[in-house]
């Protein structure tokens, strides 16, 4: 629905506030993943170590958030979108900051392995779920920000992808290290790193979920697909 | 002992219509009403159904026809000059306006509690009783004295007031004098409550007490609140009507016109936008 401004300009400016922030918290987790990926990729410590530090940033940005939007609702008493909007931004801000630690554990990883061999196709497919990761938060990022229901509905029906990438990522390092021990370390951090990849993936189909409800008031019931068999995945027995 | 709530409705000497027990389902509904005053076309062809021992809520901004349309329903409409109802107005199916029915009954089936507390300039007792009293409703003063214990507790005043029954109504709070008149509704046993902004001048605790009266008379009434309090509507009723303009713009679950209303008129005027 269209809207008109708010009688009170104050209270339109809390919302606007609102939305800002979550601009910002946005901006600064797409950073955070591209530097840690990048990091993680090229065995780049001082990179991962700001991308580590970076991670405050966002924290901050979710505290004063719930700040305000508890303010908000004692203030103001709001109803229907500006409710479903204070409600949605604390939401969203969670699985932002989330998707900030998530970033941060894969730096941390960058650091753990530092000195590590680079194999080609594994990290060629890190970096492809990275890519996919970005892409649904951007998407999702600008769903939110032009109030687009379509487009956030389609992020959240993507989610399969990252999914079948991680099951097959998974595989190949299950097979790495089963070819060499010497692996293990090795292969060990960049499963987490996958991993952490996949949540990504899954925080911003929550955004998306989040945001779908803003817009239209209803949620999205359906099972969504889900492509993680990961956990009844057996190493194939000797 | 005579309880207000299953006094049966008797025929009177007038000539009332209806002869069932107060305790089947009342509904009240309107098809296609409109109301004028002269030539002021206030009220707009509407038709709402108001469920059986449930609240409904009238919201909408001032000179929407909200109160005008509550009006209808107890025929206060009859007492202003100049105005005209059409369209049928039924109190369990039957037709508020069939010149059968007769409309003293009618206002005691269906009561009123206005905006301004206005008890009687009587005593507090005589407030109460004065309606079963002019009904014929107790067979003697052992029997009033009861309707008049039971209204009072069921408006919640009774043990503020059970030791000064003589003194004068005008005498209480704000507040007070509000649940007095409910209890004088009470007393002559409605089926069903119009409260038309009751708690506009009250404060806070005394809103609260308010609302937490009408939670518990609506298991047995059906309840109509105009409010101006959006989130008073949004606490007592279950289902809510938004008038704009004369017309009624919105009617449904309380749940979904608070949380995602269809109509952009709708939202505008709960979240405090101008359109």
């Amino acid at each position: 629905m269209p809207q008109g401004a708010h009688i009170v300009t104050s209270f339109e400016d809390e919302l606007r506030a609102l939305d800002n922030k979550i601009a910002e918290m946005g901006g600064l987790a797409e950073r955070q993943l591209d530097r840690s990926f990048q990091a993680l990729n090229t065995r780049d410590t001082i990179l991962a170590e700001q991308a580590i530090a970076s991670d405050r940033a966002i924290d901050k940005h979710e505290r004063e958030l719930e700040i305000l939007a508890i303010t908000l609702i004692g203030k103001r008493q709001p109803m229907a979108m500006d409710l479903r909007q204070i409600t949605t931004a604390m939401k969203i801000a969670g699985d932002l900051e989330r998707i900030g630690d998530l970033s941060k554990n894969i730096a941390k990883r960058a650091l753990a392995v530092a000195s590590e061999p680079r194999p080609k196709q594994l990290m060629g497919g890190l970096g492809h779920m990275t890519e996919i990761a970005q892409r649904q938060l951007k998407d999702v990022l600008d769903a939110f920000a032009m109030r687009d229901a379509a487009k956030a509905e389609a992020v959240w029906r993507k989610d399969e992808q990252i999914d079948a990438l991680y099951n097959s990522l998974f595989r190949e390092l299950l097979t790495y290290m089963m070819e060499d021990p010497r692996n293990i370390g090795l292969c060990t951090h960049l499963l987490f790193a996958a991993k952490n990849l996949e949540r990504v993936g899954d925080h911003a189909t929550n955004i998306a979920e989040t945001t779908y409800f803003l817009i239209t008031g209803t949620q999205l019931m359906e099972d969504r697909p889900k492509g993680d068999d990961t956990g009844s995945t057996t190493i194939p027995g000797r | 002992m005579v309880d207000p709530l299953t006094i049966p409705h008797h025929n009177g000497a007038n000539g009332a219509v209806n002869g069932s027990q107060s305790k089947i389902a009342a509904r009240v509904a309107a098809v296609d009403c409109n109301v004028y005053y002269g030539d002021k076309h206030a009220l707009k062809n509407v038709s709402v159904s108001v469920p059986d021992r449930a609240v409904m809520a009238f919201i909408g901004p001032s000179g929407c026809g909200k109160s005008t349309f509550l009006r209808c329903f107890n025929r206060m409409n009859d007492t202003i000059v100049g105005c005209r109802v059409t369209g049928k107005i039924t109190l369990d199916g039957e037709d508020v306006y069939d010149p059968k029915l007769d409309v003293v009954q009618l206002r005691q089936r269906v009561g009123m509690v206005f905006q301004k507390a206005n008890p009687f300039p009587k005593s507090i007792y005589d407030n109460v009783s004065y309606g079963p009293r002019i009904h014929g409703l107790a067979a003697d003063k052992a029997e009033l004295d009861q309707i008049v214990e039971t209204s009072l507790k069921k408006a919640g005043l009774w043990d503020e007031v059970k030791d000064r029954l003589k003194e004068a109504g005008t005498g209480l709070s704000g507040g007070q004098q509000q649940r007095l008149c409910i209890a004088r509704a009470i007393a002559v046993g409605p089926e069903v409550i119009l409260m038309d902004e009751p708690c506009s001048a009250l404060d806070p605790i005394a809103t609260a007490r308010i609302e937490e009266l009408i939670d518990e008379l609506r298991l047995n009434y059906s309840i109509i609140i105009v409010t101006h309090s959006m989130q008073q509507a949004a606490r007592v009723s279950q289902r809510t009507s938004f008038f704009h303009l004369g017309n009624m713009v919105e009617e449904g679950e309380t749940q979904q016109i608070f949380m995602a209303p269809t109509d952009k008129r709708t939202q505008d005027y709960i979240t405090g936008r101008i359109g």
